[in-house]
């Protein structure tokens, strides 16, 4: 997985409430059977027409907010299905870490597993970012992982809470999987025993 | 001992391994695999050279894709489609595990094949790629939804990296009135809660109403604890879901049944146990309900209007314009003014036998509205064969109704089950989601009951006047 230490790019605004998986990637795209090649599809219905052709208005069609890394988004982001698809597309176009109130508990699980920081603060401080998100491509945001902060294009500074696990894995591009068979031993162990106390599962 | 939750319990009995930050290893009893989300997880294990590490307690069924239709021995048209539920067979093959393919008759939505085969059990962890395995949670099991990197993490480990959930109460007392189902209870509590109102939580659903429901009913009511934001939905096991357990292919006989019952009854939360967050409804304020907008919180009496957007807070305002919008609606129309094009009656939320009996209670001897395109999708095979056997197949084609083959179908229409440009369907599945059941299409959350009565009147229906 891709380490995540510092970025700092452009944020793009998305005050919607609710953006939900279908949203952020359409089910008629759930059909590779790839991880990649996602990202053109990323808000399909609300980013193309029926005819491919670009919805002007549509944050991130616009000039300034084509190259974001940041989503600055409205509350309980990612609600609704399971499809690691969703933070596939939102890798895949290039944006590495979200910001928002709150984010459905499965889409936040499968961004760290994908290199994404999905980073949850009060109403009033997305309220600032949302502001300066809005600037457009000379306001530059930084995320500093380590030190646990983003930093606005004002400079000012709010510090984030992040599971100290997660950062971890995020900060050193760990596999999951591998750091799980590293305790082999207590999951044989825990088998054998729950094989003894409860046969028929 | 301090007094436990259900969660509580069923959490201790599955802790493999807790690190000393706090992260824990979670041991999966139950691993069910569907198309969609599973054949990057079996590509990495196998480009890690890895293995499935319980096949035996792994179980896939391909649904999502699978078209409903009479005709479907004759392959998938749509090539990725085909080419996803291929790779199934082939993983399935190739991995060893349970499989039940689109020609077996015990083929069906994953959600209902589990159940209906005894995979599921009190007491065990259950998850899948796949947002409404929260159904399972009816048993007392604690089944939630996975990501795909997930999915391949318990294909190769049998465990789950977790933190574990707050504990949070959902009480409905007392009795239903007549006309008001499982699928009015889950959509009332999260119009009650929002949809974000249970992240962070595992819920336990309790209380008189709750346990009045058939496991059927409970299976429509924990489905959706995914759609208020919850982890999970538990409802604590007794004898209803023992009745309906026994005697399932995989479920447990003889002395083995006698000692996973005497441990299943101990699977109920402790008087004075904590709960972090408690909501209480009343089972008799409880109306048959309809959702008017694109978020499954935006629930309403179907004797109630259109709200207006001002009548919301903080981005809610906006959100709800934009629903209005979306759906083709004015803030004051009264819900039963509404006009449908489509009804369709299936998925993991309704797609079982009591859903279709409370269908066939609702339009033996009737027709169908003129032009109305109507579908009842069984949510499996013996679905399906237990409805013919008990003459419902013939009600609803005596109806109108087209009497189709399982599989998730048009509850998220990634098979050729799709509404179609400014479509206004009335749908017993979870989501109405702007784009969920096509492009542009209309949704209306509502029970079985109700799908059935729009499909008479072709307008939202108040169930209570045609009973």
């Amino acid at each position: 997985m891709e380490k995540f230490e510092k970025l700092t790019g452009i944020a793009a605004p998305m005050p919607l409430v609710n953006i939900d998986t279908d949203m952020i990637i359409p089910k008629v795209f759930l059909k590779s059977i790839q991880r990649t090649g996602f990202g053109v599809n990323l808000f399909d219905e609300m980013r193309y027409n029926r005819d491919g052709s670009e919805i002007e208005d549509f944050v991130l069609n616009k000039p300034q907010y084509r190259n974001a890394e940041i989503l600055v988004a409205g509350d309980n982001f990612g609600c609704g299905s399971s499809r690691e698809h969703a933070p596939w597309a939102i890798k895949d176009f290039g944006i590495r870490c979200v910001i928002s109130t709150s984010f459905a508990d499965i889409f936040f699980n499968n961004c760290f597993k994908n290199g994404i920081l999905p980073i949850v603060l009060p109403q009033e401080v997305v309220d600032v970012l949302m502001k300066d998100a809005e600037k457009g491509a000379n306001a530059r945001m930084e995320i500093d992982l380590e030190a646990q902060t983003i930093t606005t294009s004002d400079g000012e500074v709010f510090s984030f809470d992040v599971d100290p696990f997660k950062k971890h894995c995020l900060m050193e591009g760990l596999d999951d999987i591998g750091l799980t068979l590293e305790k082999k031993a207590s999951v044989d162990a825990f088998e054998a025993r729950a094989a003894a106390e409860r046969p028929w599962v | 001992m301090s007094p436990k939750t259900l969660y509580d319990k069923i959490w201790d009995a599955h802790l493999a391994h807790e690190a000393e930050d706090g992260t824990c290893l979670l041991y999966i009893d139950r691993h069910l695999v569907h198309e969609v989300t599973s054949p990057q997880a079996f590509e990495g294990l196998r480009m890690a050279g890895r293995t499935v590490r319980a096949p035996e307690k792994t179980i896939a069924v391909p649904d999502h894709n699978v078209p409903t239709t009479l005709d479907r021995a004759k392959g998938i048209d749509n090539e990725e489609s085909r080419i996803q539920v291929e790779a199934l067979d082939k993983n399935a093959k190739e991995f060893g595990i349970h499989y039940y393919p689109v020609s077996d008759v015990r083929q069906g939505i994953v959600h209902i094949v589990g159940p209906e085969q005894g995979w599921t059990l009190p007491g065990m962890t259950v998850v899948c790629g796949d947002s409404h395995t929260a159904t399972h949670g009816a048993f007392g099991a604690l089944a939630h939804g996975i990501g795909t990197s997930e999915v391949e993490h318990v294909l190769a480990t049998q465990t789950l990296i977790q933190q574990k959930s707050k504990n949070m109460k959902v009480e409905v007392t007392g009795k239903l009135k007549p006309g008001v189902t499982a699928k009015d209870i889950t959509l009332a509590v999260i119009g009650e809660t929002g949809t974000a109102g249970g992240t962070g939580y595992v819920i336990e659903y309790c209380g008189e109403a709750i346990r009045d429901l058939s496991m059927e009913g409970r299976m429509t009511v924990c489905n959706m604890a995914i759609e208020g934001g919850a982890r999970a939905g538990l409802i604590a096991p007794d004898e209803t879901t023992y009745a309906y357990v026994k005697g399932r292919p995989h479920a447990p006989t003889g002395e083995q049944w006698d000692a996973a019952l005497a441990w299943w009854k101990t699977l109920y939360t402790d008087e004075d146990a904590h709960f972090d967050k408690i909501v209480t409804l009343k089972g008799e304020d409880i109306q048959p309900v309809v959702t008017w907008g694109t978020s499954p919180e935006d629930v309403l009496p179907i004797t109630a209007t259109v709200p207006h957007p001002e009548d919301f807070e903080g981005g809610k305002v906006e959100a709800a314009r934009r629903s209005l919008e979306y759906m083709g609606l004015k803030a004051g129309q009264k819900l039963t003014d509404i006009e449908i094009d489509t009804v369709f009656i299936g998925s993991c939320t309704n797609g079982r036998i009591e859903d279709l009996r409370a269908v066939a209670e609702v339009v033996k001897g009737k027709k169908i509205k003129d032009g109305m395109r109507a579908m009842i999708v069984p949510g499996s095979g013996l679905v399906r064969a237990q409805a013919e056997e008990e003459g419902l197949a013939e009600i609803f084609k005596a109806s109108g109704f087209e009497w189709r083959l399982a599989g998730c179908s048009m509850c998220l229409a990634m098979n050729p089950d799709q509404l179609s440009e400014g479509e206004r369907c009335a749908a017993t599945s979870n989501r109405n989601f702007e784009g969920r059941q096509g492009y542009k299409g209309r949704t209306h959350l509502v029970s079985p009951a109700m799908a059935a009565a729009a499909a008479l009147t072709g307008r939202l229906t108040d169930i209570r006047e045609l009973m």
